[in-house]
């Protein structure tokens, strides 16, 4: 039997994953917590996406959707993710997914050490994905799974491969994990949180792992994180949430030099830089909102310095102001009624 | 009984002697490993002959990563791990060896602030039981009710509305959490707190609200920290000294401005190139020190400078000599041979 598989490569800047309009509403005890409302995204072939956000955003529920993760009492509302342009949650979709998952998109998770099995060694758990995705040989596994170690600058990946986790530091493990997401060469690595588990100096060793196999690769990396230096070194777009919204997108060294969301705007303050001399560190007032009982309007109305009467009333849509896309009432420190800013040329 | 209004607090003149609120020198904290028999006994060296001082209404940013003995210092200060060497003095005097009733007495002037704002608060507990907690163990207040009216001030000055009392801490967000800690840590009205990574575990936008609130706190009520990091970040913005520990050891220790506009030590350096700045035009102009390596094993630490296996710039002399903590500047120690 053979799974459902996408033909052939996308060609760099080809659309590979497009999402539209995603809902995910997570039915709890307390009420429904509606975790993210109406995402939409695409991510083209070679490209570094951004996903950037606090606690509660919907940053990682939207990675999960995205690969078909969702559990009870979670489940996708609403919406389209389509791969190649191929739908997968239409009908056949799971059967399509499930050719997909860990081949063309693979996943990389927080913590290392709950995503590998303490009791197989390292060369077996990474050998076992290219057996079972790719059907080669037990001793072909070995060999290749010894080329990736190498790849992710693992020294000795021989005795490497015969070692179990737990001898691993938390480093290593990621590392590893990030050789097990491409043993089979995906299109898209999605990691969520790759280096929040881990200390500063190692934090650093990952990240340009991260830059320099998408260089190589030429693989698309999807990148979720709550920090937005992490953001800044590796990705070409950037995608703020808040809320379960998408409130800021475009290309990130314009959304880092010129924030146009009074959210991200805060969250550039609040990010404590070494480059600059601060007496007091800034923040954002009030806390991030319950999504059982969200604030009416744009969710970040409550902790707005902008916000006027207009913003509790109507949730404002993602608008084009030049190629970058905004949700917000106020995009850019703007008043309501004044017009979008000079040169709306390329429409 | 009543108790005592935050502001009346009577803080005994300090004899101007100069002598710091803490001194702590050579302080060395081994935990032994359960070896079988007939085994050599293994050691783990978590804090290796560090010293320094902290003088009152200061913070003193301890910054290292995970295995440099930050945490253990922390906790060998407030005398809640077993010291193997070294004497600590608190306001002029050796509590190295207090037990009893004394070290008792010694811990309502010394109190720690956790990391984890969710796993601190016992989540059966009301707000009001958690804050008076510390009073009626000290025998300050007799019952939790004597203490509401003490509880609320605190809350006030914490930046809580005075109905929290009643709560419980899961109506309450990781922030307005590490307020409560920080609230039950001033119940006391202790001289020294230790903040252990206080922030780490807040959102971004969330870091700065506590961190303003420990400064404000600090300037209306003259506390002295000791603020653990496990980066450069954050401590950049309410320590007056900073001191960095690699593996054991403490590497380097000046004022705060100091420290960030000429690091005498590689691996302040490494540290410092290592925190990313959100900003791409200025994370692709600036050259990055990434260090090879991983944190080495305090079982068997290295020989010479702990830091020369990962150093980029170590010469031979460093794995077979360990470098003093030498004066390289006007109130600034490193330990390195070559900077």
């Amino acid at each position: 039997m053979s799974v459902a598989r996408t033909d052939g490569r996308v060609p760099p800047g080809g659309r590979l994953l497009e999402v539209e309009d995603l809902h995910v509403k997570f039915f709890t005890r307390r009420g429904v917590a509606h975790a993210v409302r109406g995402v939409s995204f695409r991510i083209d072939a070679g490209e570094t996406l951004g996903l950037v956000g606090e606690s509660g955003s919907g940053k990682s529920v939207t990675a999960l959707a995205l690969m078909g993760l969702i559990r009870l009492p979670g489940r996708i509302t609403a919406g389209d993710v389509r791969w190649k342009g191929r739908s997968l949650l239409g009908p056949g979709g799971e059967r399509l997914l499930a050719g997909i998952r860990g081949r063309e998109i693979a996943i990389v998770f927080q913590d290392p050490m709950t995503s590998l099995n303490p009791l197989f060694t390292v060369g077996f758990q990474i050998g076992e994905v290219l057996r079972h995705h790719l059907g080669i040989g037990r001793d072909q596994a070995r060999r290749r799974a010894i080329e990736l170690l190498e790849m992710v600058g693992i020294a000795f990946p021989e005795q490497r491969a015969q070692q179990y986790p737990h001898e691993f530091s938390g480093g290593m493990r990621q590392r590893m994990l990030i050789a097990m997401a491409l043993a089979c060469e995906p299109e898209l690595l999605i990691a969520d949180e790759p280096t929040t588990a881990l200390d500063v100096t190692i934090q650093a060793q990952i990240l340009e792992l991260l830059a320099e196999l998408q260089r190589r690769l030429g693989i698309a990396v999807l990148l979720i994180s709550h920090d937005l230096g992490v953001v800044a070194q590796v990705c070409h777009r950037i995608a703020v949430m808040y809320a379960g919204h998408i409130v800021e997108t475009g290309a990130a060294e314009e959304v880092f030099s010129r924030p146009g969301h009074p959210y991200t705007e805060g969250l550039l303050r609040s990010t404590p830089r070494l480059d600059r001399v601060e007496s007091r560190l800034q923040g954002i007032d009030g806390s991030p909102p319950d999504l059982i009982h969200p604030p009416p309007g744009c969710p970040f109305h409550p902790r707005c310095r902008l916000a006027d009467e207009r913003c509790p009333a109507e949730m404002p849509p993602l608008e084009d102001h030049d190629g970058r896309e905004v949700a917000c009432w106020h995009a850019f420190g703007r008043r309501v009624g004044e017009e979008a800013g000079a040169g709306t040329s390329h429409g | 009984m009543r108790s005592v209004g935050v502001s009346e607090k009577r803080r005994e003149p300090e004899p101007r002697t100069g002598e710091p609120l803490l001194r702590v020198e050579g302080l060395t904290v081994h935990f032994p490993l359960g070896g079988a028999w007939g085994r050599r006994r293994r050691v783990v060296h978590a804090v290796d002959d560090v010293s320094f001082e902290i003088r009152r209404g200061e913070t003193l940013g301890l910054v290292g990563e995970s295995g440099s003995g930050k945490t253990t210092t922390g906790r060998a200060i407030l005398r809640r791990v077993p010291i193997t060497a070294g004497r600590i003095w608190f306001k002029g005097r050796d509590i190295t060896g207090l037990r009893g009733e004394e070290l008792r007495r010694l811990r309502r002037d010394m109190q720690l602030v956790f990391q984890d704002p969710y796993a601190s608060l016992n989540p059966r507990m009301r707000i009001l039981d958690i804050v008076a907690e510390p009073l009626l163990v000290h025998g300050l207040v007799r019952r939790t009710l004597d203490a509401e009216d003490r509880v609320v001030e605190l809350l006030e000055l914490v930046g809580l509305p005075a109905d929290a009392v009643d709560r419980y801490p899961h109506a309450f967000s990781g922030g307005q959490r590490q307020r409560i800690g920080i609230a039950r840590a001033l119940a006391l009205e202790p001289d020294l707190i230790v903040a252990d990574e206080p922030v780490s575990a807040l959102d971004v936008s969330i870091r700065a609200q506590v961190v303003n609130l420990m400064q404000d706190l600090q300037e209306r009520l003259g506390l002295t920290y000791l603020f653990i990091a496990h980066d450069l970040s954050v401590v950049r913005h309410i320590s007056h000294r900073i001191a960095v520990m690699y593996a054991g050891k403490l590497v380097e220790l000046a004022d705060r401005d100091e420290i960030y506009r000429d690091p005498r030590h590689p691996y302040t350096r490494a540290l410092l190139s290592a925190v990313p700045i959100p900003d791409p035009r200025v994370q692709r102009a600036g050259g990055r020190t990434v260090l090879r390596g991983e944190i080495p094993n305090p079982v068997q630490p290295p020989t010479g400078c702990r830091f020369h296996t990962r150093c980029p710039i170590a010469v031979e002399r460093c794995g077979a000599e360990e470098p003093p903590l030498e004066e390289k500047g006007p109130r600034h120690v490193a330990a390195c041979w070559l900077t």
